[in-house]
């Protein structure tokens, strides 16, 4: 029998591969320097959904909250095999915490309606929470099963999934619908396939729209891109390539749950990490240099 | 949310499997015993599970004034939702202002579904806690001795301070190791409190069929000496010499991310943001460049050595000696000098 999934996926800066252009002089790293790239773990959770998909099929609906630019994930989605993307985005969502993004999310898959199985990678590595699946699913009032490894066997309406719980795994069975976070080592996302790069590679949102006539047409009215945008936006429907945009009003979001309204937990101070160059002895490579170490170090009792 | 509520105790979440309490609850409890005395009220450990004898009195030796146990068939393994509903009527019954939770795969997977549930705060993985007066930026309104719940964030290249202002209780899950863990003191007195609370059936939805523990065979977070190799290393063969080293000064094998990507040597040794984190005597980093995500794993070792041939290398800012030279050439000179000794 055929199973519906919905994806969440999130772009984010690429914080593991901090690039010497994104290291400033004083030490610390500028942020907005690094590429925004798909969540690696959110990778290994569209390509769950995409594997009971080939093997059962169904669909498999992607959605994204954040800026307009987070379309690109989105394509890539479609790329990879996704039937439908949504791009969740309005600026009244900013400044989240992981209780107001959950229940936005939340919010979003109720609008996409009916649903066997919701996916998310573990966590994302600009927060590395791993907070918003979980509390997802406390808001769909349905099962979490965190840190899939290997989807096990599915029949009907039961599921058996292998977690990794650190000191070891565990199967469990549960009854669908059930919220399940993905962790890296589940499965081997595939690439993006040629043909569907060509048929989506002009898929964009209309928000995606506003950014590029802004770009294009830098002189023109306000009426005049507008205009344009809504020109684009049709030719693309027509084709097939636009990608549905939801703001809070779509998904019938109480907006008192939302943004920095609906958020608890408050970020006080921000501090950068600096590297320095301070105060370490340096110890010549050289045979004496090491064994004065040594006997430093016993002296000192850090060796007993 | 629960109001804000200043005699509200200090909470520990103690994670138990097969009747063996973590160590991380245990660490926990020194912290939470500090934050307690600082606020002026007791401390409480949430116990929920089956067969639990003798982890209430543990607890209290480790710091605790209350023991909050929930002993019920139903919670002998560990599942999210009956023991989100266990906690969260604990917590609505009890009102603590503060509650913590060790970031484990478990913790990990329970505080949020409870904060969801009650709809407060959680603030996930952090490394310290302090309690402290905070001026809003915005309002410019003071709160009294607020839970600062500090983090890395950002893949490490940052520290964030969060706070919750008033929707309590204040809760946080803290990173395995960071905190010290305090000797227990058996002299210690402290109450029992035997709860029950209600579990729908509906509650039960995961049927647990196979379950594979294994136990840890590589004791990072206990060693007092840490040898750890990186991609320097450059091959499974050469972390021989890795191996030589921490045999010779009598320590445990570390690895950064790079060195268990290269399958130099298994995952289980990995030191760092996605590892284990570590605050050994001495820390030996040879052949590790020195990420952030390697850096907050290590850089609270009392010492720390750095091996590398790039002077210029992220590790000698937290390394208390450097040397740059070839670790193939520096630590059999290490191994040699360590042997004279004896």
């Amino acid at each position: 029998m055929p199973y519906d999934s919905v994806v969440c996926v999130k772009q984010v800066p690429d914080t593991a591969n901090v690039t010497a252009e994104a290291m400033k002089e004083d030490g610390t790293v500028n942020r907005a320097a690094l590429p925004a790239i798909f969540n690696p773990e959110d990778l290994h959770a569209l390509e769950t959904a995409l594997e009971i998909k080939d093997e059962y099929g169904g669909t498999v609906t992607a959605i994204s909250m954040g800026p307009p630019k987070a379309g690109e994930v989105l394509r890539d989605c479609l790329y990879r095999g996704a039937d439908r993307a949504i791009l969740l985005t309005d600026r009244r969502a900013a400044a989240s915490d992981t209780l107001a993004t959950s229940y936005i999310l939340s919010r979003a898959v109720q609008t996409v309606g009916r649903f066997d199985f919701v996916f998310c990678g573990r966590q994302a590595i600009d927060g590395d929470t791993a907070q918003v699946g979980p509390q997802c699913a406390e808001k769909l009032g349905i099962p979490q099963i965190t840190y899939l490894e290997e989807l096990v066997s599915l029949s009907r309406r039961t599921v058996r999934i292998r977690r990794n719980v650190g000191s070891g795994w565990e199967i469990v069975e549960a009854e669908l619908p059930v919220l399940v976070t993905v962790i890296d080592s589940a499965n081997k996302p595939r690439p993006p396939a040629a043909k569907r790069m060509m048929r989506f590679k002009r898929a964009r949102a209309e928000a995606e729209l506003v950014m590029d006539v802004r770009r294009a047409l830098p002189d023109a009215s306000d009426d005049e891109r507008q205009a344009e945008v809504r020109r684009q936006a049709e030719a693309l429907q027509q084709a097939g390539l636009l990608i549905e945009q939801w703001d809070l009003d779509d998904i019938e979001a109480d907006l008192s749950r939302c943004g920095l309204a609906g958020s608890p937990t408050k970020v006080f101070k921000v501090q950068a990490i600096v590297l320095t160059k301070e105060g370490y002895t340096e110890i010549p490579p050289t045979e004496d240099g090491v064994s004065q170490l040594i006997r430093e170090l016993v002296v000192d009792r850090t060796l007993g | 949310m629960i109001e804000v509520n200043r005699q509200g105790e200090v909470w520990v979440f103690a994670e138990q499997e097969d009747g063996v309490l973590h160590d991380v609850s245990l660490e926990l409890c020194g912290k939470a015993r500090a934050l307690a005395d600082q606020l002026g009220v007791a401390m409480g450990a949430v116990l929920p599970g089956a067969k639990l004898d003798g982890l209430p009195e543990r607890l209290i030796a480790q710091g605790a004034d209350r023991v909050y146990r929930v002993d019920d068939e139903r919670l002998a393994h560990y599942q999210t939702a009956p023991y989100a509903r266990v906690v969260g009527a604990l917590i609505e019954k009890h009102k603590p202002q503060i509650v913590i939770y060790g970031a484990t795969p478990l913790g990990r997977d329970l505080a949020p579904r409870v904060a969801s549930a009650m709809r407060a705060g959680m603030t996930a993985d952090c490394t310290d806690l302090e309690v402290r007066d905070v001026t809003d930026p915005k309002t410019k309104q003071v709160h009294e001795k607020l839970l600062l719940q500090i983090r890395p964030a950002f893949g490490g290249n940052i520290i964030a301070t969060i706070v919750n202002y008033d929707w309590w209780p204040q809760m946080a899950t803290v990173r395995e190791g960071v905190m010290p863990m305090l000797p227990p003191d058996a002299s210690r007195r402290g109450q029992v409190v035997e709860e029950k609370v209600e579990i729908d059936p509906s509650l039960l939805a995961l049927k647990l069929i196979e379950r594979h523990i294994e136990p840890r065979r590589v004791n990072l977070k206990g060693a007092r000496v840490i040898v750890a190799g990186g991609g320097g290393v450059g091959s499974k063969e050469n972390f021989r010499v890795i191996h030589e080293l921490a045999g010779a000064i009598g320590g445990a094998v570390g690895a950064s991310r790079a060195a268990v990507d290269g399958g130099f040597v298994g995952k289980e040794h990995q030191v760092g943001q996605t590892g284990t984190t570590v605050r050994p005597a001495l820390y030996i980093a040879a052949g590790i460049s020195g990420a952030v995500q390697h850096r907050a794993g290590m850089e609270e070792s009392a010492k720390i050595i750095a091996i590398n041939k790039d002077p210029d290398a992220p590790i000698f800012s937290v390394a208390h000696y450097g040397i740059v030279g070839d670790l193939n050439q520096v630590i059999p000179m290490m191994v040699k000098a360590l042997k004279e000794r004896r």
